[in-house]
């Protein structure tokens, strides 16, 4: 029975929705910020509960709260037993939440019978019985047709009725006798030293049992419920801090241990261009995503949460800044300073500060206000600033538990979370941070490069959860305009920041100058040569054609002495040829003389 | 036994005929006779039938017995069965 958890609280919450059938135990709704979600769906229906803890823990409040909420939000008449305090009196009380029991006793919703028990009044003879408190209550509730009960506290009976036998054999047939009257009953007790109660009530309430606590711890005080037994359901185990402020009991259950909580796609802009296009696609971080922004000391993680928050506002979006180091009033004029009017925002209402110093209350208690400002103002960007004054309330370990529920609930609602963190300088490991490093989806940190006697801010993502990332460690400077990253100055020496990297430029310019310079110089020896070089072409072409004419001219010449050498050869053979026949003529045939030799 | 004396108003809330009423009703009777005889009157309360009374008086009890006169009010639950207690209570000294 003990062995639930809350995913089969949640589970069964789910459920709550369907009709209710067969024989499953029946609840009656508080109307109790969380107390309804950690019971899975309220106190048991038609039983008593018995609601125990020590003084000003808050007992008698949850129980009227349990009896206005019946009457206010689910039209169930209740009846208030008081043995504490008078009617008046606890309307009064209660005046302060809101709570008007008068006009409620005035529509008939609700009846308060204040017992009053007197030890010095009463003389105790002989056998008697509390049938007279039964008919009082029975014509409370028969006379409003209640529905709820509460008895605050009946163990102020035990003060005034010296017959301890007979008020508890009575009182245990009171519960019965409300349990066969079916109105959900709320007992309050008050803290035993080693029982849950002094007189032992427990042992006659058996249905549901709560347990409220009221601990002070390094002077800060945490408010805790526990739903100590709950028999027949499921329910949640752990002590659960919770909040009275004026509007009553809120508990705060944020332990979901499912991961499983809607992402989206959509991208929200860090306020700074420049950064943005530092991620993936220039559009910023994903909705709904936490990031963390750590760093030394005046390296700027309030202007950049200041300019995210900003950045929402415009989007006409809205956002909580939750500040635990400066007050909003002091936020929005060191923000003008570099040209944001957060003011406007305030007015415009897309904006809302929540300061309070970090030792105000316990962890858990800023954890509850959190969230129920959250719940209230349904911003899309909540933001912390710092994170790490919360240490001074908390150990490490239990801050980081407190954020993780924190980012937790934050996830599940789509609502986008920045902190910032303080690093000192002399850690060791950048993984400081609270422990939350681990937990949130983009990490970045600015911190100071030191070099040539200044100091200079360096920016870089240390992660960015699913989305291309640029690795560059960028400078980062506040200006009058706000903030922005220089862009990445590679030196021949490194990257290069401050008025060294200004000093880089600076020289660079020169340099381009006399660059040009030199070009055009460098330009018109070029062209000279070249005129140079073309005139000399000009005059060796010149001179290869007068080369080439000669060549030519010996050719032709001895062509021609050729041709006409081979003519007159010709010309002579053919002379000497005709002189011969010319003499042969008489003696043929004699072509020659040397033929004629032979013959 | 001096006329002047006040006169006692007695209630007694009983919740329907239980023995404990009843022997209370005896019990008081009994001694009202015997030490304050004409000097009383006894109203009896049945609560089931009149509850709103119950709240008036402060009634806890079955069966209580309410002096309203002569002051100081005083209250005496049980079935009065001890004789001494209920004269303490009811402020009388005994008649010897």
């Amino acid at each position: 029975m003990f062995t639930s958890d809350v995913h089969g609280m949640s589970k069964r919450l789910k459920k709550k929705a369907a009709p209710v059938r067969g024989r499953k135990l029946e609840k009656t709704l508080t109307g109790i910020d969380g107390l309804d979600q950690i019971t899975g769906g309220g106190l048991p229906k038609g039983r008593p509960t018995l609601v125990c803890g020590g003084p000003g823990s808050g007992k008698t409040l949850l129980g009227i709260e349990f009896v206005v909420n019946g009457a206010v939000k689910y039209g169930e008449a209740g009846v208030i037993m008081a043995f504490e305090e008078k009617g008046d009196e606890l309307s009064t009380n209660v005046a302060s939440l809101g709570f008007n029991l008068d006009e409620l006793q005035r529509s008939g919703m609700l009846k308060i019978d204040y017992v009053h028990v007197d030890k010095a009044e009463i003389e105790e003879t002989g056998e008697y019985d509390l049938t007279g408190l039964f008919i009082r209550l029975g014509h409370a509730i028969d006379s409003t047709n209640a529905k709820r009960v509460v008895l605050d506290t009946i163990e102020n009976l035990f003060s005034g009725l010296s017959n301890e036998g007979i008020l508890r054999s009575e009182i245990r047939r009171l519960f019965q006798w409300l349990k066969d009257k079916g109105v959900t009953t709320v007992i309050t007790g008050e803290r035993g030293v080693t029982t849950l109660t002094r007189q032992g009530l427990e042992e006659y309430v058996s249905d549901c049992v709560i347990l409220l606590e009221h601990r002070v711890q390094n002077q800060i005080s945490t408010r805790l419920l526990r739903v100590v037994k709950y028999r027949g359901t499921f329910h949640g185990t752990n002590e659960y801090p919770f909040l009275i402020d004026a509007d009553g009991i809120s508990v705060l259950p944020i332990t979901s241990l499912e991961l499983n909580s809607d992402v989206s796609e959509d991208k929200v802009s860090s306020g700074i261009a420049s950064l943005d296009k530092m991620l993936d696609d220039g559009s910023g971080f994903y909705r709904g995503s936490s990031i963390l922004i750590s760093g030394t000391a005046g390296t700027g993680k309030t202007s950049i949460a200041a300019s995210f928050a900003n950045a929402t506002c415009q989007r006409k979006e809205r956002c909580l800044f939750f500040a635990f180091e400066e007050s909003p009033q002091q936020i929005i004029r060191n923000m003008r300073s570099i040209g944001m009017d957060l003011q406007a925002c305030v007015d415009k209402g897309f904006l809302r500060f929540h300061s309070s110093r970090p030792t105000m209350h316990g962890l858990e208690m800023h954890l509850v206000e959190i969230h129920k400002m959250i719940v209230e103002f349904k911003p899309r960007v909540v933001v912390l600033d710092p994170i790490t004054n919360l240490v001074t309330i908390g150990s490490v370990s239990e801050v980081k538990s407190m954020l993780i529920r924190l980012i937790d609930f934050l996830q599940k609602e789509q609502v986008t979370v920045l902190f910032s963190a303080l690093t000192y300088n002399n850690s060791t490991t950048e993984q400081a941070d609270e422990g939350v490093s681990s937990l949130v989806d983009a990490w970045i940190t600015v911190r100071d490069l030191e070099s040539n006697g200044e100091r200079n801010r360096g920016l870089y993502i240390m992660k960015s959860r699913g989305m291309k990332h640029s690795n560059q460690v960028r400078e980062f400077v506040i200006t009058d305009e706000g903030l922005q990253l220089v862009d990445v100055y590679l030196g021949p020496d490194g990257i290069l920041i401050g008025s060294a990297r200004e000093a880089q430029q600076l020289e660079e310019v020169t340099g381009q100058e006399l660059k040009t310079y030199a070009g055009t110089r460098r330009d018109r020896e070029i062209l000279r040569k070249k005129t140079i070089l073309e005139a000399k072409i000009a005059s060796l072409q010149e001179e290869f054609e007068s080369v080439r004419d000669e060549l030519t001219r010996a050719h032709q010449e001895e062509e021609l002495r050729k041709e006409i050498m081979a003519k007159n050869r010709n010309e002579l053979t053919r002379n000497r040829y005709l002189n011969k026949k010319q003499s042969q003529s008489p003696k043929s045939p004699k072509p020659n003389g040397k033929g004629r030799k032979k013959i | 036994m001096a006329k002047a004396e006040k006169k006692y108003e007695l209630r007694l809330y009983i919740a329907g005929n239980t023995p404990k009423s009843s022997a209370a009703l005896r019990n008081l009777k009994k001694y009202c006779e015997e030490h304050l005889k004409g000097l009383y009157s006894i109203e009896v309360i049945d609560l089931l039938i009149n509850p709103k009374l119950a709240e008036g008086d402060q009634i806890l009890a079955i069966p209580t017995l309410v002096k309203k006169v002569p002051e100081p009010v005083r209250k005496i639950i049980g079935d009065l069965s001890n004789e001494a207690k209920v004269l303490v209570g009811l402020d009388i000294r005994p008649v010897k």
